[in-house]
């Protein structure tokens, strides 16, 4: 049975479809993820599953309910965090209190417990700062919990928001670009943290252009062109599909290409490579429809 | 925002100036009494409005709509209906918190400037209101002879009791403030004003948590209105213009919007700074500027910054130096 059900969902911008008619699933324990050129539909794809968008038409199960176009937040609450493309921290929290406001979901009180302080809401308060040191300290990020977020280097805001997202207690965690505008050794430790995560018993569905990163993590791999899904299966039996050779190759120069499998880096022109993101979280050139639509 | 807040010996003097302060009031009397009351009540009004602006980042250039509701309500019942006083203020209250549930629900969807325009909007329409209601609020006019504060037909004696008042309910106000900011609430409103959208895939109900910021301010606000009418003894639509906007949002980034303490020091200071400018006469506006100017320019997150950015000057002077 798997985790995250989608079928059939479509979403259209205007007259573009930016997800058309895509259906897979997610199975619990492994690192999945969903590749593409840019503009395939993966970021609106996230945001279908997340409730950030609402499919025109298609139904998302999650662990055996339908959350089809819920609202984010309840979403959340069923277990589905994620993080977004653009980083999207509380810039003038530290990294401590970032984490702890993401632990929003592991308490329940509201106005009067916090007026009476109650035993409860002092419990869950220091949950929360005992969560928020114990995710710091798993992603490498314990030596910097009091400087604020908008402080830390680009590598060090990517791992704080995935230290947020699992203050959530997620059952299926999205990653949206986790990799982007990091180093190669920022990369590696990236890769380490997920397995991690996955050793948490968490799973994990991402989105990433590093093809080396995510054929070397991920046991599924769903691949997206134009809205449309054109492959599904594992990392071997991906890179050896002709339609995602198609789809990486058809009219982009050959030299993107290399001996070892698909190097999305020289595929997509211009697009979310290392130098395509700056520390400020804009990207360069993103192809993708209305990739943050709720984003006024 | 950040938890930016006096600490240490630059915390121990503010309170201690606070306190010298208000005691020389009570022993002086006269008009440093009329100066610190009305302090008391701006600093009530704008720690309400940073619940909403300062810990939910959120903009509302209408408070002065609720205030006005607090103090009309409390005068037009006291005065024209012979209410007591605890009757009446509590009933302003309430009046003004169901009117932000039913503003808030659908305007707090509006995202910056759309939401500072809607609540602009909110606050001429109250204000109009105040002026074309005649037999009720008896327009510009205004509502004169408004009892003072008191109980069971006893009332407050004098200033300084009411003065007492006064802070009485700042002290309980701001200590709500603190309780709520250090508290799962707290920490929702912190991440909503950091970013929506990561606070909505966290699972934090923003709608709701907006809407709970709005009606606290609301709350905050009528009681500053309804104490004003009662302190005052006179309310008219001029009192809850849009001149009580641009004071307290002077007071809030003056004071330093999104700490506990920023609100009250900063009705402190801009209380006080008109009255230490009166010996410049024809200069006292230009000299009250000024000092708004430097004060924004070295302090931009507000007095209450003023010791922890002190600190970090000296911990990076130590580091120049060390390395």
């Amino acid at each position: 049975m798997s985790l995250l059900q989608v079928e059939a969902v479509t979403r259209r911008f205007g007259g573009l479809s930016a997800v058309d008619n895509v259906s897979f699933g997610i199975e619990p324990g492994q690192v999945s993820a969903i590749i593409g050129p840019n503009g395939a539909g993966k970021t609106t794809l996230f945001n279908l599953v997340s409730g950030f968008l609402a499919p025109d038409s298609g139904r998302i199960h999650f662990d055996g309910s339908d959350i089809t176009a819920r609202a984010p937040h309840l979403i959340a609450a069923r277990g589905i965090v994620r993080t977004f493309q653009l980083v999207q921290l509380f810039p003038d929290l530290t990294a401590h209190q970032n984490v702890e406001a993401g632990c929003h979901l592991r308490g329940g009180g509201g106005v009067w417990a916090a007026l009476a302080r109650t035993a409860k809401a002092r419990r869950e308060l220091d949950e929360a700062a005992e969560a928020a040191r114990d995710l710091l300290s798993f992603v490498g990020l314990d030596a910097r919990a009091d400087v604020p977020a908008s402080a830390l280097p680009y590598g060090q805001q990517r791992l704080l928001e995935v230290a947020r997202a699992l203050a959530a207690a997620p059952k299926l965690l999205l990653l949206d670009e986790p990799a982007a505008g990091l180093n190669a050794v920022e990369t590696e430790h990236l890769a380490q943290v997920i397995r991690a995560i996955i050793g948490r018993g968490i799973t994990v569905l991402l989105i990433e252009h590093d093809m080396h990163f995510v054929m070397k993590l991920a046991a599924h791999i769903v691949v997206l062109d134009f809205g449309r899904k054109i492959a599904e299966g594992t990392p071997d039996q991906v890179q050896n599909s002709p339609a995602v050779l198609e789809a990486y190759l058809g009219g982009v120069d050959a030299g993107g290409v290399e001996a070892g499998g698909v190097d999305a880096g020289g595929v997509d022109a211009g697009g979310v490579d290392a130098g395509g993101v700056d520390a400020n979280g804009v990207a360069a050139g993103s192809a993708e429809p209305a990739p943050e639509a709720t984003r006024a | 925002m950040a938890g930016f807040k006096l600490s240490g010996i630059a915390a121990t003097l503010c309170w201690l100036a606070g306190a010298v302060l208000v005691g020389y009031a009570f022993v002086s009397g006269g008009y440093l009494v009329t100066v610190l009351g009305f302090a008391a009540l701006y600093a009530i009004f704008v720690t309400g409005l940073n619940f909403f602006m300062g810990y939910t980042g959120q903009v509302s250039f209408g408070q002065n709509a609720f205030a006005a509701i607090g103090g009309y309500t409390s005068a037009v019942l006291t005065t024209a209906f012979k209410w007591p006083v605890f009757a009446a203020m509590p009933l302003g209250i309430a009046a003004a918190a169901l009117l932000a549930l039913l503003i808030g629900y659908p305007t707090l969807r509006l995202r910056g400037h759309y939401l500072a325009m809607a609540t602009l909007a909110l606050g001429m329409i109250v204000q109009e209101i105040a002026v074309q209601w005649d037999s009720v609020t008896m327009g510009y006019t205004g509502i004169a002879a408004i009892p003072p504060l008191g109980a069971f037909g006893w009332e407050l004696p004098h200033e300084r009791a009411q003065l007492a008042a006064l802070l009485a309910a700042l002290a309980l106000a701001v200590w709500i403030s603190s309780r709520l900011k250090h508290s799962r609430i707290g920490h929702a409103l912190a991440a909503i004003a950091g970013s929506e959208d990561a606070a909505r895939a966290l699972g934090i109900d923003v709608a709701r948590y907006k809407l709970i910021a709005f009606v606290i301010a609301a709350v905050y606000a009528a009681l500053a209105g309804s104490l004003f009418a009662h302190t005052v003894g006179f309310v008219s639509p001029e009192v809850f213009g849009l001149h009580m906007v641009v004071l307290g949002f002077t007071m809030l980034y003056v004071g330093g919007i999104g700490s506990v303490y920023g609100p009250l020091i900063g009705a402190l200071i801009i209380s006080l700074l008109p009255e230490t400018f009166r010996s410049f006469k024809d200069y006292q506006d230009l000299a009250y500027g000024a000092a708004l100017i430097v004060i924004l320019i070295y302090a931009p997150k507000g007095l209450s910054s003023l010791a922890t950015l002190w600190r970090a000057r000296r911990a990076a002077a130590v580091k120049r130096e060390g390395a």
